[in-house]
């Protein structure tokens, strides 16, 4: 009876800890699959006209998405522009005065802006900077990112100043520093790595955004002519194209889903290794 | 180096000071401008329909019929059918890796279920459109139909694309979430509750299920929750495989249509005032929702890890 119920336990417990390895390796396949559809399909794609050419009108074969990589490194240039100093400051705000209601709140409102769906900030950034410009632009589209990218920087560069020892500021003031040059000098610079790891991984993040910047760059099959006019961005190239009904242009849409994932990637792994090597230099 | 006047110095740190209140200042003032902004925009629809706008039933641009329940209704079941697959696969993770996985397992799949979050969603809804939507409709529902076609969620035709496939979709897409809290949060539970279940004789199994998990319960409450605000505002890859249109049926094959889905959709083409003002309103909805559930789960996980920032970093 006891040995009955033993055998039962020993069981049960097997097989939950099976099923606990085993959904690990389930939730992993999709993965598997994705990164093996897009480098096999996206290699295809891939040649020589496909990062040097503007896109094709429709049915006609060949072309490339050129326009639409530099356009995508022009948005998320405009967005680090914006979006890495000012999260920065706030960054800096709140680990070296932030004290008290309004750095709760500051905090507070930093995570929740993390969750709210990207596409709103596309509505938003639509109703004041494209209507009151009254076209699609460059602008628009990267202020939607930088609008994206600014809570994450913000976290990132206080959870990295706090982790610099007190002692170095109280160092530093000793020595007769102002606050500011403590602050520039000795805290932002022994925390660099990890503020450089977060922005790097910002930004890999809103390379790939597509919904905010459906209403705010839009979309153009031409070179970009200023950061005035509405430009071209892989993402919304993958959907657009994704969605049409033309072999050609889903051909062009792994390539395009490739060359995205690869630029995430490389720079999500850099920034990894930017913040190891600071991590363990010192 | 010439030292600098202790008055200058102090001109400095107040301008330095000043500099980063204000960008403190602008991050809430932002949120206020979203706010804002969306309440002003929706203004007309809400004249115009007041809340028969959250109860009508019919969303037909053409003739100028703007009832959201489709979508909210869109909204809500493929969010939980994500939560269905994702909860249970997210918690199998997190249990594995925080309590069972050998050390030179854990950083490496730890690594790979974070990729699974830097992936694009646009690129999940690629590879939604050609890999998952056929593979859901020559397979997936055709066996849900043999096997449980009785019950009214599983009949009609098998389109492949739909809310079943967006379910699926989002499910992959909200699993690292879920996972990444819920290991912190089982992380933090202190190993003297392991000790003492072990030391009374319990296998690993009832260890973590009567000592660990009901430790983490509320984090780990609040990390589904967050999974759920992903899932709600989830935008690309939902559009590129629910088949985008807004009816309420019973069937996870029929099409259907979320809030933001329908956002992406329409918004670009929207040249009707009152159209555009109710897609505004649909987006507002969709704010103050995820905004709620952002909050509840902030405050369900921060009670367990003290400390907030542990939970986001490793």
């Amino acid at each position: 009876m006891i040995a009955g119920r033993d055998q039962r336990r020993k069981f049960s417990n097997k097989l939950m800890l099976v099923l606990a390895a085993a959904a690990t390796v389930l939730a992993l396949l999709p993965l598997g699959s994705i990164l093996l559809y897009v480098a096999t399909k996206g290699l295809l794609a891939l040649n020589w006209d496909f990062f040097t050419q503007l896109p094709k009108p429709v049915g006609e074969p060949g072309g490339g998405l050129a326009n639409a990589i530099v356009g995508t490194l022009i948005l998320v240039g405009l967005a680090s522009v914006m979006g890495i100093p000012l999260g920065i400051m706030t960054g800096i705000y709140l680990a070296e005065f932030g004290r008290g209601r309004l750095a709760w709140l500051v905090r507070f409102t930093c995570d929740v802006m993390t969750g709210i769906p990207s596409i709103i900030v596309g509505i938003v950034v639509y109703g004041t900077i494209v209507v009151a410009m009254k076209r699609f632009s460059a602008i628009a589209g990267g202020v939607a990112l930088a609008i994206i990218m600014l809570p994450l920087v913000t976290r990132t560069t206080e959870e990295m100043l706090k982790l610099v020892p007190n002692s170095l500021r109280e160092a530093s003031l000793a020595l007769g520093a102002s606050q500011w040059r403590t602050t520039y000098s000795i805290v932002l610079r022994s925390a660099m790595g990890g503020i450089i790891t977060g922005s790097l991984l910002a930004v890999a993040r809103v390379a790939g955004e597509t919904a905010p910047l459906l209403f705010t760059a839009l979309s153009s099959r031409y070179w970009h002519t200023g950061l005035d006019q509405r430009i071209a961005s892989l993402p919304v190239y993958i959907y657009t194209y994704a969605t049409t009904p033309y072999e050609e242009m889903h051909r062009l849409a792994w390539g395009a889903a490739l060359v995205l994932v690869a630029m995430v990637l490389v720079t999500s792994i850099a920034a990894r290794l930017a913040g190891r090597r600071a991590g363990g230099g010192r | 180096m010439q030292m600098p006047s202790p008055k200058s110095r102090r001109w400095g740190d107040s301008l330095f000071r000043g500099l980063t209140f204000l960008a403190a200042l602008g991050m809430i003032g932002l949120v206020m401008v979203i706010a804002v902004q969306l309440i002003r925009g929706s203004q007309l629809a809400f004249t115009h329909f007041g809340l028969g706008f959250v109860t009508g039933s019919r969303w037909d641009p053409v003739h100028g019929a703007f009832g959201s329940l489709p979508l909210v209704y869109g909204t809500i079941v493929s969010s939980l059918i994500a939560l269905l697959i994702a909860v249970p696969l997210s918690l199998g993770i997190a249990i594995y890796l925080a309590e069972l996985a050998p050390h030179w397992v854990r950083t490496p799949v730890s690594f790979l279920v974070e990729l699974l979050a830097a992936i694009p969603s646009v690129v999940y809804g690629l590879w939604g459109v050609f890999v998952l939507v056929p593979l859901v409709r020559t397979a997936l529902e055709p066996f849900l139909q043999r096997t449980l076609g009785w019950l009214p969620f599983f009949q009609g035709t098998y389109y492949g694309f739909g809310m079943l496939a967006a379910g699926i979709i989002l499910a992959i897409m909200i699993i690292p979430t879920i996972s990444a809290v819920s290991r912190e949060v089982l992380l933090a539970v202190p190993n003297s509750q392991r000790e003492a279940m072990l030391a009374l004789g319990a296998t690993r199994w009832e260890t973590i299920k009567m000592a660990v998990l009901p430790y983490g319960r509320s984090g780990i409450l609040g990390a589904v929750i967050l999974g759920l605000g992903r899932a709600i505002g989830e935008t690309m890859a939902v559009t590129m495989v629910i088949g985008n249109r807004p009816q309420i049926s019973p069937s996870v094959f029929e099409l259907a249509q979320t809030i933001a889905s329908i956002i992406a959709n329409e918004f670009s083409e929207a040249f009707d005032e009152l159209h555009l003002s109710a897609l505004v309103m649909a987006g507002l909805v969709l704010f103050v929702v995820t905004l709620l559930l952002n909050i509840l789960a902030r405050l369900l996980v921060w009670r367990v890890a003290r400390a907030p920032e542990g939970v986001t970093r490793e």
